[in-house]
């Protein structure tokens, strides 16, 4: 017995170890680089975080003046509340349309008719961030201007349209799972009863999926919290706390993606742009660990 | 026959109704998306040639075509995928094939499924502290292209790894009973049965990947590079190069008096080169699901 023990191990080839050493080394080193994202963002911000930048100043104050000579100052107040206003704004847009758009590709389509949506879908998800703002700054522009007699057209609300466009498919896709997640006995079950569709999806499947449909719309802020092209070039990029749909404004994102290239490193302004995303890095890691946790708490539902 | 109810009737008007609404907003959702692509085909027409995408940009970029651009967009795709690939594939594979259950993969699956939602701008600070800085590669193709490998790694161990647990455990079951060992199940049994999933997912991150701006803006892209027309090699990695997508911010919001048209032409140049690549994955997934075999 040992001896066939030994001799089945001596006929192991090289090439097998060597081969699973390289698939253990490649599943190590994602996640060195995984957790290298947040070290080095950390490494290039940690200096002026620990030693010199007011954070009270940093979050409550809404005065960004980082280039001045005579009082810099980095409060990011205006950029914080400018990030969540356009983001809150696009899922008032985004989230009746994707929902509703959820209900009627998984319960009302023909399953032709529901591939054909989920293409189209996924080909609307691909359209690269940039191009969305360069709509914003051309297309979006003109049309605010001529409808609302605005003197700019890029504003909040345009940046609102771009993002709530951005994150539909997301919001679609996610939320159509989750009501595909709801077992066909519950349908079965209600329809036997005597309820139409509507009453169907109103009273049985909207409280059964509501977790699921709370997560699509977390992953639709996730994105929009920290998407950079579209809101840098359709937002008209001034540093002031939004009033209102047409004021200009500014997002975390797209400072950092705006002032990135003009500083010099190790500078504080330079650091100050890490420290923007730690936070950054840190909101949609609350956002996406929240959004995660209530899918799983789908999956135990069923 | 029976006659209709007044319920009955009031029920089949209500369903026809919330049927049309949901219709409407699905319409609605997806009519803005074709109208858009309509309108920017429509004003990017006049120059849309092959000239156009075989020339260099001209006089500051008011003028010419998108050739350094496009080639650039290419050498960062193919570049951060030959990092990308095998790694986030082979790390798949350890994950769903040789660990077991434990804290470190609980951490691991964790760590991937929050990764894929961070913004792209948190990427590109990392690319600057990681790989422009400390790695001392400075602004380079190379780094660029490693940042998008990064930004694109998660996504691709997600989709090989559901690719790779689709293969159904009697498959490995039945090999291992034969005397194959763990590897020789995953490339004989393994990987045949999940590779369409795999290039479905890997294809669908190169799109991604072509599209992304703010990542590449502050390690290795750059507003303007002359390069020699119709040299495929014309860039040298370690160098810097010009991108689509960075070229439309550039000619969009930076220059003036760009010639009308010209922005238009590089946006659908943009997204015809990402939606290709899409259709290219939508059509390899069709054909996998006719090829299945369990």
């Amino acid at each position: 017995m040992n001896a066939l023990r030994k001799n089945t191990k001596a006929k192991v080839p090289f090439s097998e170890t060597a081969i699973e050493t390289f698939i253990r080394l490649c599943g190590i080193s994602s996640i060195i680089f995984v957790f290298g994202i947040f070290f080095f963002v950390f490494r290039e911000g940690a200096g002026f975080l620990f030693n010199g930048l007011d954070l009270g100043q940093f979050l409550t104050s809404p005065e960004w003046y980082p280039t001045s000579l005579s009082n810099k100052r980095y409060g990011t107040l205006a950029l914080i509340l400018g990030t969540f206003s356009v983001t809150t704004l696009a899922m008032c847009l985004a989230v009746p349309f994707g929902l509703g758009a959820a209900i009627f590709v998984s319960e009302f389509c023909s399953p032709k008719l529901r591939e054909a949506f989920k293409i189209i879908i996924e080909l609307l998800a691909a359209i690269p961030s940039v191009v969305w703002g360069f709509i914003g700054l051309t297309l979006m522009n003109q049309m605010i201007i001529k409808i609302f007699n605005a003197p700019i057209g890029l504003t909040m609300l345009n940046g609102s349209i771009m993002l709530a466009l951005m994150s539909v498919p997301i919001i679609v896709s996610i939320a159509e799972d989750a009501l595909k997640a709801v077992p066909d006995s519950y349908r079965e079950a209600a329809e036997a009863l005597g309820a139409t569709r509507w009453q169907v999806v109103y009273r049985v499947l909207l409280p059964a999926a509501k977790n699921g449909l709370l997560a699509a719309v977390l992953l639709g802020a996730a994105r929009s919290i920290g998407e950079t092209m579209a809101v840098l070039m359709a937002t008209g990029h001034s540093v002031n706390i939004p009033t209102g749909p047409l004021s200009w404004m500014r997002t975390l994102t797209a400072t950092i993606a705006a002032e990135l290239g003009e500083v010099a490193r190790g500078d504080e302004h330079y650091q100050v742009l890490f420290i923007i995303g730690i936070l950054l890095f840190s909101i949609t890691f609350i956002v996406n660990l929240i959004a995660d946790l209530v899918i799983k708490g789908i999956h135990q539902d069923f | 026959m029976f006659t209709e109810t007044e319920i009955g009737k009031r029920n089949r008007w209500s369903e026809n109704g919330m049927k049309i609404f949901f219709l409407v907003m699905t319409i609605l959702m997806i009519v803005p998306l074709l109208l858009i692509i309509g309108y920017l085909f429509y004003r990017a027409l006049p120059v849309l040639s092959f000239e156009f995408l075989f020339t260099n940009p001209k006089d500051n970029m008011r003028s010419g075509g998108l050739w350094a651009p496009f080639l650039g967009t290419i050498y960062l795709v193919v570049v951060s995928l030959l990092v990308s690939a095998p790694i986030g594939v082979f790390a798949a594979v350890y994950l769903n094939e040789y660990a077991r259950e434990n804290w470190f993969t609980r951490i691991v699956n964790l760590a991937v499924v929050n990764l894929a939602g961070v913004p792209s701008i948190v990427h590109a600070l990392f690319g600057v502290g990681a790989f422009v800085l400390f790695a001392g590669l400075g602004e380079s193709v190379l780094a660029a292209s490693l940042t998008l490998a990064i930004m694109t790694l998660p996504v691709i161990i997600a989709s090989t790894k559901e690719a790779l647990n689709a293969v159904p455990m009697s498959f490995r079951e039945a090999c291992w009973n034969l005397g194959a060992t763990r590897w020789q199940t995953i490339r004989r049994i393994v990987l045949p049965n999940s590779i369409s999933g795999i290039l479905t997912g890997v294809i669908l991150q190169v799109s991604r990947a072509a599209g992304e701006t703010a990542p590449i803006m502050f390690t290795g892209a750059v507003f303007y590079k002359a390069i020699a027309e119709g040299d495929v090699f014309a860039y040298n990695v370690l160098d810097q190069c010009m991108a689509l997508s960075l070229h439309l911010f550039t000619i969009s919001t930076q220059v003036p008096d760009v010639a009308e048209g010209i922005p238009y032409g590089t946006a659908i140049v943009l997204v015809g080169t990402v939606l290709l690549v899409n259709a290219a994955a939508i059509v390899l997934r069709v054909y996998l699901r006719t090829r299945k075999r369990w």
